[in-house]
């Protein structure tokens, strides 16, 4: 399994699941399709311990695994034959590793819908706050949840006269660094 | 680096007058990737306690047999044997308490101390519920101490040269605590002067008790350094030959 193939075919099944919800949207019942369509933008309102409980019981059984994960991870750093080397499989840990990733990331994106950007940012941000070398769970997790707070509130707050999606701050603010990461690398 | 060479004990010098059986040695391996074969019905074994080098012009397959050797590739047929047993038998981890492999490129990550990267070195040591031990500490130093990088402990990797960082490298792999040290091509991208102090730390390491397997391109370095050759060449075949063990 090769990292550029599985982001190609990232990018394909992405594009054809986006489809497939756009037609489901059209098929669907209005109302359905209004509410379906305001999850779909990623949003933190209207949820209460009603859909945080079932996220929370998941989570509670994910996290462990993560903890676990985190260690071979870290070897992975160095590419694969230097972590084979130290004892790992590849396979078997990037299997584990992608498996996890997608079972919390569905279990929040079931219940808030997709917010985008937050998780590539924080542990870029968390990296340079702790100086620590590569990826550090705890710190990534907390930055994440600091960020999507203050998003939240921005979209709460920033325009009076109506609540925007967090989801949609998070995806404007995304957009706006790679607009200027895109820049900043022209120039060079 | 001439501190390095100590004085072999006694014992030591009696184990090495009995020829061991090799602990390492691969039994009529093809080797190749996908559809290319590389090398065909192979077999070479690694003496106990020799620094063993692997020569040959490029593309022959010499870091292909390395990689054979250190189970990062399956052979096509045949098999790799360490201490006694099919390599592909072994967990994982337990290949790496035996056997410490440097592949040609590895990645430091970002940011890493040097200290932190050695440290990397002692996870098939480490378990879940005793992460880091004062074994950990102490095979950490000794490694930092033995490539001579102790007072760079604290500096970040990344901004060391291009010798010290080989070095840093080889610290990981020693930090490892194996007794079979397999290195791909460590002086390659190294200026003479830190090719020799590379070549002089791995004669060191091997003086002090470790079989050393190492790749290398120049012929010189490899008939100075080494107490058991293996010559490859294009066309899947190989001769073996120990220089005078002098």
């Amino acid at each position: 399994m090769h990292g550029f193939r599985l982001i190609v075919v990232g990018i394909g099944v992405s594009a054809m699941l986006t489809s497939f919800n756009t037609w489901m949207l059209l098929k669907a019942d209005p109302s359905v399709a209004m509410a379906a369509s305001a999850w779909g933008a990623g949003t933190l309102n209207g949820i209460g311990f009603d859909k945080l409980m079932p996220a929370a019981i998941v989570l509670a059984g994910l996290v462990p695994a993560l903890v676990l994960v985190s260690r071979p991870m870290r070897q992975f750093e160095m590419g694969d034959d230097a972590a084979r080397a130290l004892g790992i499989d590849p396979e078997r840990t990037r299997r584990l590793m992608i498996l996890l990733g997608v079972a919390v990331t569905a279990t929040v994106t079931a219940a808030a819908g997709p917010i985008a950007f937050v998780a590539l940012a924080a542990p870029q941000i968390a990296r340079r706050l702790t100086r620590s070398a590569g990826v550090t769970l705890v710190a990534s997790g907390a930055v994440g949840a600091l960020l999507l707070a203050v998003a939240d509130y921005a979209a709460q707050f920033a325009f009076s006269s109506r609540q925007l999606p967090v989801g949609v701050v998070t995806v404007s603010i995304g957009g706006l660094y790679f607009a200027w990461l895109l820049v900043r690398e022209a120039r060079r | 680096m001439n501190q390095h060479f100590r004085p072999e004990p006694a014992a030591l010098a009696e184990a090495r007058a009995r020829p061991a059986p090799p602990r390492l040695a691969a039994e009529n391996v093809t080797i190749g990737y996908d559809r290319a074969t590389i090398a065909e019905h192979l077999s070479v074994a690694i003496p106990d306690r020799s620094f063993t080098v692997i020569v040959g012009p490029n593309a022959c397959g010499k870091s292909t047999l390395l990689r054979a050797l250190s189970r990062l590739l399956r052979p096509k047929s045949g098999r790799v044997v360490l201490d006694g047993r099919d390599i592909a038998s072994y967990p994982a981890k337990d290949v790496a308490r035996r056997l410490g492999l440097l592949p040609q490129t590895s990645i430091a990550p970002e940011g890493i101390t040097v200290a932190d990267l050695v440290a990397r070195g002692r996870y098939p040591h480490q378990k879940l519920i005793r992460q880091w031990s004062a074994e950990d500490e102490a095979a950490v130093v000794e490694a930092m101490a033995a490539t001579g990088i102790t007072t760079l402990s604290t500096r970040l990797v990344e901004e060391l040269s291009g010798g010290q960082r080989q070095r840093v490298w080889v610290a990981m792999v020693l930090a490892q605590q194996t007794p079979l040290l397999l290195l791909d091509e460590p002086t390659t991208f190294l200026d003479i002067a830190h090719q020799i102090e590379l070549l002089d730390l791995l004669h060191a390491l091997n003086a002090a008790g470790h079989t050393i397997v190492a790749v290398l391109h120049d012929l010189n370095h490899a008939c100075r350094y080494a107490s058991h050759l293996i010559a490859m060449r294009t066309g899947a075949s190989s001769r073996k030959a120990g220089p005078p063990t002098s």
